[in-house]
């Protein structure tokens, strides 16, 4: 490209220029975003703990509500730590992104049926995934699950996400004989000894594996909780 | 208003005679990261047009000022700022669009045809015009994106736009089978080549002599 000089007579292309011409559009742009990021920060973190809210109703197979808020606080009873003890920190008051947010068991009513829904979080192939498991009041038959993922590859890892997948595991159990199993997933067509298990994802190997290690370590946290 | 031939071209081009996927070959990562379902496809292709429409005026208008040996970086950080804001805004307005776009949004910084536009259009011609290149290549790359999405879902998936078309029993008992393999990226490659091919067949210009 040729040298731009422009009319004023002055040289785009001296190192002063280049220095002070970094600095000022570093300094705008740093000022723009840090804005941005401020002035549109709250109203993001509600957006965050709503949709949390809507995955933990998702867990318990509600996926149609007016008002997702008054939703949750209808059919969340209790939080609940991971020994079941009340935690006592009312529903409306706790931070479901929080930092405990993965050692709580959400103690829920729906319909007049007990149903614990317990979080879910492991690692993925290319990122974070996470869940929430709905469990009957026997704390081992599968009411309901519910993934997500932060960057799955779509169309193949990514289907953990999709009803096909979740569904499998409804009314599967996590316990013999008092025992914690977990539930497995497996290649289509495999079978798991000595616990229930579910089809896998063809393509999405890796994603399915670190499913099923997730689904197992995170009901070992709440082992105490749920063969009691 | 009518266009001047100039900046019909620069708009038309993109879309037909030098689309910038199958003809400049940029762009070729992202086509084929989010290409195996047709609704990431299709918000990808708006979010790119969107922003190297934005993009383009921005650098067209800051055109004579920058300097030459930090341009590169100039146009990085307008693109970064422009995809930075985009997901912001979007994560507080749009939450749901924002959670299903996920990585998409960040992958657009590295979209070689932003790069690409800028360095070679924007530097040399006015705002007017530089958006009207941008938002013709944006469509471009959208076009061949549906194109490649639309066959991979269809007869990787055997869905559109998530819906069933081809996944009844009838079809599947009469020995139809999803062809898994049209989700592996590798498929969107041979897609665009397919693309390429058919375009270079019917278009003199575009054959080496």
């Amino acid at each position: 490209m040729a040298a731009n000089n422009n009319s004023k007579g002055f040289s785009t292309n001296s190192n002063t220029y280049t220095i002070v011409y970094a600095v000022v559009m570093v300094v705008i742009v740093a000022f723009l975003l840090a804005f941005a990021h401020s002035a549109l920060g709250p109203t993001q973190e509600k957006n965050v703990r709503l949709d949390t809210k809507k995955q933990i109703l998702s867990a318990l197979n509600i996926n149609e509500f007016s008002d997702a808020q008054a939703t949750f606080s209808k059919n969340v009873v209790k939080i609940l730590d991971n020994n079941g003890a009340e935690k006592g920190c009312a529903v409306a008051d706790f931070d479901v992104t929080g930092a405990d947010k993965n050692d709580v068991i959400y103690q829920c009513s729906v319909d007049g049926a007990t149903k614990y829904v317990i979080p879910m979080n492991g690692n993925g192939l290319w990122g974070a995934i996470w869940g929430y498991i709905a469990l009957d009041e026997n704390k081992s038959t599968v009411y309901g699950i519910y993934f997500n993922h932060a960057s799955e590859t779509a169309g193949l890892g990514a289907e953990i996400v999709k009803p096909a997948f979740c569904n499998q595991f409804k009314n599967k159990n996590i316990q013999r004989d008092g025992v914690l199993t977990s539930i497995a997933v497996v290649k289509k067509g495999q079978a798991a000894e000595g616990k229930d298990y579910v089809d896998g994802i063809s393509g999405g190997t890796i994603t399915s594996s670190a499913v099923s290690v997730m689904v197992e370590t995170s009901l070992k946290k709440f082992e105490g909780f749920l063969t009691k | 208003m009518s266009l001047s031939k100039k900046n019909k071209e620069a708009f038309l081009n993109p879309l037909t005679i030098n689309n910038p996927v199958t003809v400049q070959v940029l762009g070729i990562c992202s086509a084929l990261a989010v290409t195996a379902q047709l609704k990431p496809a299709l918000v990808m292709g708006l979010a790119v047009t969107v922003i190297v429409a934005v993009a383009n005026v921005v650098i067209s208008l800051l055109r004579k000022t920058v300097p030459n040996r930090i341009r590169i970086i100039v146009q990085l950080v307008v693109v970064a700022t422009l995809v930075t804001l985009v997901s912001e805004v979007l994560k507080a307005f749009a939450y749901d669009i924002s959670v299903q776009l996920s990585v998409y949004v960040g992958l657009i910084i590295t979209n070689c045809i932003l790069m690409g536009r800028l360095e070679a259009f924007a530097m040399q011609n006015g705002p007017f015009e530089s958006l009207l290149d941008g938002i013709g290549s944006g469509l471009g790359y959208a076009k061949i994106l549906v194109i490649v999405a639309f066959f991979r879902e269809l007869l990787g998936s055997g869905k559109l736009l998530d819906f069933n078309i081809l996944n009844y029993d009838c079809i599947q008992n009469a020995g139809y089978q999803n062809n898994g393999l049209m989700l592996l990226a590798p498929m969107a490659l041979i897609i665009c080549g397919c693309i390429i091919w058919w375009e270079r067949a019917h278009n003199k210009d575009l054959q080496e002599k």
